[in-house]
């Protein structure tokens, strides 16, 4: 609720140059008194590297800003806490081994130095989760606390600090739908009291659901900014991605085959923890079919696509994929491709280049590997061909993997998974975390897999995508199937009950 | 065992443990920092020639004490600069110190030749002989040297600066995570040299205490006998607390102690079986404990301000 028209923050022509990038480029944007200004691009558009730039983190190379209209020059976070900016990085600032309490006065001087004033802080943060809905326990560390409550943790750091501009990363990410709601809640009260915020997302609902005004960034520039009301979901993703995006479900051939590829019977595994993850589990998946997974996170999803590429051992049932009895880790990308949940910690060798990670299943023999010599030559032509086939966006094949943005990192797992051809695909969460565009891209591959004639499995807690790209939905829930229901012309609210574990009351 | 034997090894005890534990008290900043300060065997030894040394030429342990402590400002300075600032492995470096200690300690010594083997003032004992006549805690306490004192008092107020002052907030969080500190306004790289710092003259110190506390001469080839090493491994066994790290260095301590009683036993296992006993406790205590116990997230890293 913006309470008059006084702009709080003004950055003017900011531009920032990386070696080899134009991370921004004379980007300029305004946030009034009591507004939420969303800040909407893509992954790479530039968005952090602003915010970076207005919390002093780095120094823009041209252009001015603005606090409640005096220039100013930010060097450093301290400068800008002084300045009243607060912000809560997307991976956040926050030292695990201390307490709550700690983390919020860490960096403040001491009333009575050189001793902490613990406990007057301890009374101000209790009153500040109070006011603000967003309960913490100060003496907890960091590292005991839900990823939730860290996100509060943040949010009251900054506003220990008072600060009048608060800069949100990324927020809901880490979030529940519950908890999603809270933060909204507090973000309304804080622009009540007139601060501002800054909601930088590529979320369109939630952007367009607590923001009054969106600034569109795309490729370091602002495209547009548009007031929230009367924008529309299809409009934003065309200025972000900077063509239309389909949104819909994806038209598709016809299935012909009806040749059974996975085909799990009775299948028990547990968790990591020695509890029972998937119960009796049976399903098949034919040739050229798309299997979706919907469900809420951590009901049995992840042990699933590890029991069928024989990652995790089942304590029952038998999995065949083709017929063949799986009985060992499966590591040949022509069977069965696997882009698995956490591409950073599976998927990727973060520190060898783009070109050894794609061919990291593959190592051990020709062409890439003669009489134990691995064969460079051949290893760099196939990586120029993966990174053309699969629009890898990188300088070369030559870089370390940890360089790429998240989008072109999976690209690097999709193309190693899925270029020889598997029979059967699963991809795990295969879009978390990724941008618009990147999800897209995800999502074509799939289902041209699908029409190449792979199985496909895929697993994702996003109902939405899992809805428009999938032949046939199955919802787990407590790792066992809540039901079935076919993809074309399947209901959000029948899938939303199971989700929740209420399959007999809407089957019957 | 009498009761006599008894007193006599817990005195002992003390004695041993004490120089370890001042030690340890440097150390556990240093690694809370981040940085494992591997050179404080090395700096032991310094501290324990250079203890001698001023000792023997000024005639007064208050002047040792200040030379032997500025030379640990030295030597932590420069295992700071090598290690934050030139971001050099922790490990090589302090095994490059501590080799250059020993051959360095030996030439000087070598030098000095008039100190050899010469007894020279010694730290004093607080309390009036009389206190030394009360039964068990008279020998055991008040015949210590005024360094055992300072020992045993010393790690209760290391643990009131880490948990309760701002600077020992400001050490936790920079060995935990140096980009949020910085993000948070902590001038990194400052904190971790001055940490380092401490334990350098901790170390020195503690060396000084090893010659000066009681036998008042130094000893050419390696005095410390590794207890600079004891002391990174009663850091690890106390879990980075002042306290608890204490408390393990005076383990290793008694268990000195007691060597050196059955050495004198008079058994036929061979004396360098007994020598090997507390090394082989600290072993077994670290192989038990190690994983339990949680080190700072950067313990051993090296931190570049450019991350963010």
């Amino acid at each position: 609720m913006v309470i008059n028209d006084e702009v709080a923050l003004r950055m003017e022509g900011i531009t920032k140059r990386f070696p080899g990038v134009l991370a921004n480029d004379r980007i300029s944007l305004d946030c009034r008194k009591g507004e939420v200004l969303g800040l909407l691009g893509e992954n790479g558009a530039g968005k952090t590297t602003l915010m970076n730039v207005l919390y002093g983190l780095h120094q823009p190379d041209s252009g001015q800003i603005f606090i409640n209209g005096q220039e100013v020059k930010i060097e450093s976070p301290a400068k800008a806490i002084q300045l009243g900016i607060g912000m809560v990085h997307q991976h956040f600032k926050l030292v695990e081994a201390l307490t709550a309490l700690e983390n919020v006065i860490l960096g403040l001087p001491s009333t009575r130095p050189p001793f902490l004033d613990l406990a007057p802080a301890r009374t101000r943060l209790l009153k500040l989760c109070e006011e603000y809905g967003l309960i913490v326990d100060p003496s907890t560390q960091v590292w005991r606390m839900p990823v939730g409550q860290q996100q509060w943790l943040e949010i009251l750091k900054a506003l220990y600090r008072d600060a009048k501009i608060l800069v949100l990363d990324e927020p809901s990410s880490v979030l529940t739908p519950a908890e999603g709601e809270q933060l909204f809640k507090a973000i309304r009260k804080l622009t009540q009291e007139g601060r501002s915020v800054i909601f930088i997302s590529h979320k369109l609902n939630e952007v367009l659901e607590i923001t009054d005004r969106i600034t569109v960034i795309r490729d370091g520039h602002v495209v547009g900014t548009v007031p929230t009301k009367g924008a529309t979901q299809r409009e934003l993703a065309r200025m972000m991605v900077g063509r239309p995006i389909m949104m819909d479900r994806k038209p598709r051939p016809a299935m012909t085959e009806k040749e059974p590829v996975l085909v799990m019977e009775n299948v028990n595994a547990n968790d990591d923890r020695g509890i029972p993850a998937l119960k009796n589990f049976n399903l098949t998946i034919h040739a050229g079919e798309i299997v979706g997974v919907a469900g809420v996170d951590g009901n049995g999803q992840r042990e699933l696509a590890e029991c069928i590429v024989g990652l995790r051992k089942r304590t029952s049932g038998s999995i065949h994929i083709q017929g063949k009895l799986v009985d060992r880790v499966i590591d040949d990308p022509s069977f069965v491709g696997y882009i698995p949940e956490d591409r950073q910690k599976t998927g990727l060798f973060l520190d060898l280049r783009v070109s050894e990670n794609l061919i990291i299943k593959d190592f051990d023999h020709p062409p890439f590997s003669k009489r134990g010599v691995l064969q460079y030559n051949e290893i760099r032509k196939h990586a120029r061909k993966l990174i053309r086939d699969y629009n890898i966006r990188t300088p070369s094949g030559e870089v370390q993997a940890r360089h790429l943005s998240g989008g072109n990192q999976q690209k690097v797992v999709v193309a190693r998974e899925l270029n020889a051809k598997p029979v059967l695909d699963i991809a795990s969460q295969a879009t978390r975390g990724l941008d618009l565009g990147a999800v897209e891209s995800v999502h074509d591959t799939l289902l041209s897999e699908r029409n190449r004639g792979a199985a496909v499995l895929f697993i994702s807690t996003e109902l939405q995508e899992v809805m428009s790209l999938s032949d046939r939905i199955i919802v787990l829930f407590r790792g066992e199937v809540m039901g079935e229901v076919e993809g074309e012309g399947a209901d959000v609210s029948t899938i939303g009950q199971m989700m929740l574990g209420r399959a007999s009351e809407v089957v019957a | 065992m009498s009761a006599d034997q008894i007193i006599d090894w817990l005195q002992a005890a003390l004695r041993w443990g004490g120089p370890l534990m001042l030690v340890s008290v440097g150390e556990v900043f240093s690694e809370r920092s981040g940085i494992i300060n591997m050179g404080i065997e090395g700096t032991m030894l310094f501290g324990a020639l250079a203890g001698i040394a001023i000792s023997y030429y000024t005639g007064n342990v208050l002047w040792a004490v200040i030379g032997t402590a500025l030379l640990g400002f030295l030597l932590g300075s420069a295992f700071a600069y090598l290690t934050v600032s030139r971001k050099t492995n922790h490990v090589v470096t302090g095994l490059m110190f501590n080799l250059a200690a020993l051959g360095g300690t030996n030439l000087l010594f070598a030098m000095l030749s008039e100190t050899r083997s010469e007894r020279v003032a010694t730290f004093p004992i607080l309390f009036p002989a009389s206190f030394g006549d009360i039964p068990i805690i008279g020998p055991v306490l008040f015949r210590q040297p005024v360094n055992t004192w300072i020992a045993l008092i010393l790690p209760f107020i290391a643990a009131w600066v880490l948990y309760r002052t701002t600077w020992g907030l400001n050490v936790r969080a920079v060995g935990d995570n140096p980009q949020s500190a910085a993000t948070a306004g902590l001038p990194v790289i400052r904190l971790k040299y001055q940490a380092v710092i401490l334990s350098g003259i901790f170390a020195a110190l503690g060396g000084c205490a090893l010659t000066l506390g009681e036998v008042g001469y130094f000893a050419s080839g390696g005095m410390t006998a590794g207890r600079g090493f004891v002391v990174l491994a009663a850091v690890v066994v106390g879990g980075w607390d002042p306290l608890r790290t204490a408390l393990a260095c005076l383990v290793f301590g008694a268990a000195d102690a007691a060597q050196l009683r059955m050495q004198t036993g008079g058994s036929v296992i061979p004396y360098q079986f007994f020598q090997m006993l507390p090394y082989l406790i600290t072993v077994a205590a670290l192989a038990g404990l190690v994983g339990r116990t949680k080190p700072p997230k950067t313990w051993g890293a090296s931190y570049d301000p450019k991350d963010i």
